[in-house]
């Protein structure tokens, strides 16, 4: 049984994305977002469908300012999806779960 | 008699979809709510509603929607995430092709909604999540003390203009014309703030930007020719909506701009096929607007299933 999807901040990102060996796709989200809630349950399901193959982790952005002003983020949702530390794709906004799949497919 | 898997699907989980929903499961039909994306639509992207009686202080967009979702799942509805890619609404029986799998139904309402207009000038694909917003409520806290553009002059331009100077410095609110559309409590409010400047007569001609993302929007003043750049850090765009209807491909009769022709009973040219809220031709395009129009549609597929 997967666990929820872990809170990375601006002092465990460079450990928990950059140095991770499974690719990751990291959410930046903050409390006060209508869309980033909205994605949450799709987030949750595809963290359970692809364990192991693919490590989902978010990022407030109100509690960790760093991380996302050095990606340049101005909006969330901002999905990241990052491979041996390199960003490979960026998707903002609202996000259905097919689009969500299918990027995550290419890119694994 | 051939049957289908249910009484009623709904296609969209926006006010108009959920409400026909609550109403349809009160009358005990069987019931199927899609949503291609997440319940809610656009009010999702709406930071203050004060418009929606019974709540006198007013509402955030994705708080009301959570309520009525609370609302419908006390009805035992299933609100499924899937997306229609194409229908077929003839005869009895009509057909929904989702990606993954088909499903059938006796009556459709077509609740998709509609989405943010784009502005198509040059940059504004480009700085997406770099200083190009559709959503206020998402974004302006990337902009503490920035100073910002936004384009358009309807109700949704002002109402998140406003929302904005809670962060920003300045709000360069840039209107095609030399009125604003919004409605009077807004345009006063707006006039008011000392942080918005309605630049009049002026349209946004491109959006430039760097590495860090949107530094400038070049104005045209229509009424002098005049063109010249203003540095912003982000420019925020309400022009209107299209309406959602791509999957409905010559199934039911269309207006010139795309939006779904209803009579006033909410329904389409098909019978049993019905259309609510943002993506019907209506001169409204509100929270409560598509509520009345969700159950006006439920309640002529209850008919429209009595008379089969």
């Amino acid at each position: 049984m997967a666990e929820g999807i872990k809170e990375v901040s601006d002092a465990t990102f460079d450990q928990e994305v950059i140095q991770s060996e499974t690719p990751v796709l990291v959410d930046f989200w903050a409390p006060w977002c209508g869309p980033c809630k909205a994605i949450a349950p799709v987030l949750e399901e595809i963290h359970k469908n692809y364990e192991g193959q693919l490590k989902i982790v978010k990022c407030n952005v109100d509690d960790n300012p760093s991380t996302p002003s050095s990606f340049g983020i101005r909006a969330i949702p901002t999905l990241i999806f990052f491979k041996g530390g390199e960003k490979v794709e960026q998707i903002v906004g609202m996000v259905d779960k097919a689009k969500l799949e299918q990027t995550i497919k290419s890119n694994l | 008699m051939i049957q289908a898997d249910y009484d009623l699907v709904i296609i969209g989980a926006g006010p108009g979809g959920l409400t026909a929903a609550l109403y349809a499961a009160r009358a005990r039909l069987s019931v199927l709510v899609l949503e291609k994306l997440a319940p809610g639509g656009q009010i999702l992207v709406t930071d203050w509603i004060e418009n929606y009686p019974g709540f006198p202080e007013g509402i955030s967009g994705p708080d009301l929607m959570e309520r009525m979702l609370d609302q419908v799942r006390r009805f035992d509805v299933g609100v499924e995430s899937g997306e229609v890619v194409s229908m077929d609404l003839d005869g009895p029986i009509k057909t929904l092709q989702l990606s993954d799998k088909r499903v059938t139904a006796r009556t459709v309402i077509i609740a998709s909604g509609s989405s943010p207009q784009n502005l198509g000038v040059p940059g504004e694909n480009r700085y997406i999540g770099r200083g190009v917003s559709t959503c206020a409520t998402c974004d302006a806290p990337f902009f503490k003390d920035a100073v910002v553009a936004a384009v358009g002059g309807g109700d949704t331009a002002v109402q998140e203009s406003l929302f904005l100077t809670r962060f920003v410095r300045k709000v360069y609110l840039v209107h095609r014309r030399d009125e604003l559309r919004a409605v009077k409590v807004l345009r006063e409010r707006a006039r008011d703030n000392e942080k918005i400047e309605i630049l009049w007569d002026s349209t946004v001609e491109e959006i430039k930007g760097g590495d860090a993302g949107v530094n400038a929007v070049t104005i045209r003043n229509l009424k002098t020719g005049d063109v010249s750049d203003r540095a912003v850090e982000g420019c925020f765009i309400w022009v209107g909506t299209i309406p959602n209807t791509g999957f409905v491909s010559g199934q039911v009769d269309l207006d010139e701009q795309g939006f779904i022709i209803t009579d006033d009973r909410r329904r389409t040219n098909k019978p049993g096929v019905f259309a609510v809220g943002d993506v019907r031709n209506t001169p409204l395009r509100q929270v409560v607007t598509a509520a009345g129009d969700g159950a006006v549609a439920a309640n002529e597929a209850m008919l429209y299933l009595e008379n089969l």
